[in-house]
């Protein structure tokens, strides 16, 4: 696998500190199981160490062979035109196995958003857009299934679904800095 | 061994459904990528041939046609294809049992499998880009694309 190609960036959605020194980039489909397994793996690593990392999710959906997993992207990336990107993500990963352009709305109306506003924008040109970008710097940097982590560009060949393989990824990169050890050594 | 840049890529006649083959010759002013892979229905999600099939629109800029091969029968190949809607060929290289694959030097006599290896094929027929992967790990897309944007010096 390749390293991250594209940089973090204003059109990016994050979580964490983003002034920290350690960037997580996961590469997500939400219907894919195994990202339904990461959510709250992510989620207790930016509890216990939000502060130290600069979480970011980008769109890699297998339109093939997981058919919602497109329009859940259209509607995260619609509601975060409402600032609820996150809210979305969250809800979409908790309910993943009645996914549906039906619940994607009843969410969004839980989220109290403008619902019309919410199915212009997930429609639009602007969200298909981001969508293919994120596909696509995925596929340009190697990403080969998801989820896909980036410590601060590198790939975590490690991670194994378990909490433990992200935290101590995270723990090796950050005695890297700290210490001046090689990333590739640690990680790879 | 598998054929680098610079060799002629080996022509074959396979089977691509129960009852039509494809011969390289039908792709003749294209440029193919071929993937040479272990077995169909590998579980993952995200898996090789999926992945490419998600890809496909990115090979298309490039005018580039994708083949899958793997020794699995064309009976098999059906049945994954529409298993996971791959909208490419898979050729069976099956009778005789992996002759194509011997001839790109990438069949593993110990599995009786094909290997993982890809290669870029431009429209003269020359190999310009190959690589092994282990067979465990899926090589993603991205040396495929690297290598066809510098063989056509575009950029996507």
């Amino acid at each position: 696998m390749s390293v991250l190609k594209h940089p973090i960036n204003s059109t990016d959605h994050f979580r964490g500190n983003v002034k920290a020194d350690i960037s997580l980039v996961e590469y997500g489909d939400f219907e894919c199981p195994h990202c339904k397994l990461a959510h709250p793996l992510v989620n207790r690593l930016l509890k216990e160490r939000g502060n130290e990392l600069h979480f970011v999710f980008r769109n890699f959906p297998l339109k093939k062979i997981h058919p919602h997993a497109y329009m859940s992207a259209a509607a995260a990336e619609a509601a975060g035109k409402q600032h609820k990107f996150w809210e979305m993500h969250h809800l979409i990963f908790e309910n993943q196995d009645r996914l549906s352009s039906n619940l994607l709305y009843l969410l969004a109306k839980d989220l109290n958003i403008d619902i019309k506003q919410f199915s212009k924008d997930s429609r639009s040109e602007e969200v298909s857009r981001k969508i293919e970008t994120d596909f696509e710097s995925g596929i340009r940097s190697g990403v080969n299934r998801t989820p896909t982590f980036f410590l601060n560009g590198f790939p975590i060949l490690t991670y194994d679904e378990t909490y433990d393989s992200l935290l101590n990824a995270v723990l090796a990169e950050s005695r890297r800095l700290h210490h001046g050890d090689s990333a590739i050594n640690l990680l790879l | 061994m598998i054929l680098s840049k610079g060799n002629k890529a080996p022509e074959f006649d396979l089977y691509a459904t129960p009852d039509q083959k494809l011969r390289s010759s039908d792709l003749k002013g294209k440029v193919v990528i071929i993937a040479f892979y272990p077995a169909d229905w590998s579980p993952v999600c995200g898996d090789q041939m999926t992945l490419y099939n998600e890809t496909r629109e990115l090979f298309h800029k490039f005018n580039a046609q994708l083949i899958g091969i793997s020794v699995d029968s064309k009976w098999c190949h059906m049945a994954f294809s529409e298993n996971r809607h791959l909208n490419f060929p898979l050729l069976s290289d099956f009778e005789p049992k992996g002759e194509v694959s011997k001839l790109y030097g990438a069949y593993n006599e110990n599995t009786g499998e094909c290997k993982r290896a890809l290669f870029v094929i431009d429209k003269a027929g020359i190999i310009q880009w190959s690589y092994l992967s282990p067979d465990a790990i899926n090589p993603g897309a991205d040396g495929i694309l690297d290598a066809l944007e510098e063989m056509s010096n575009i950029k996507i």
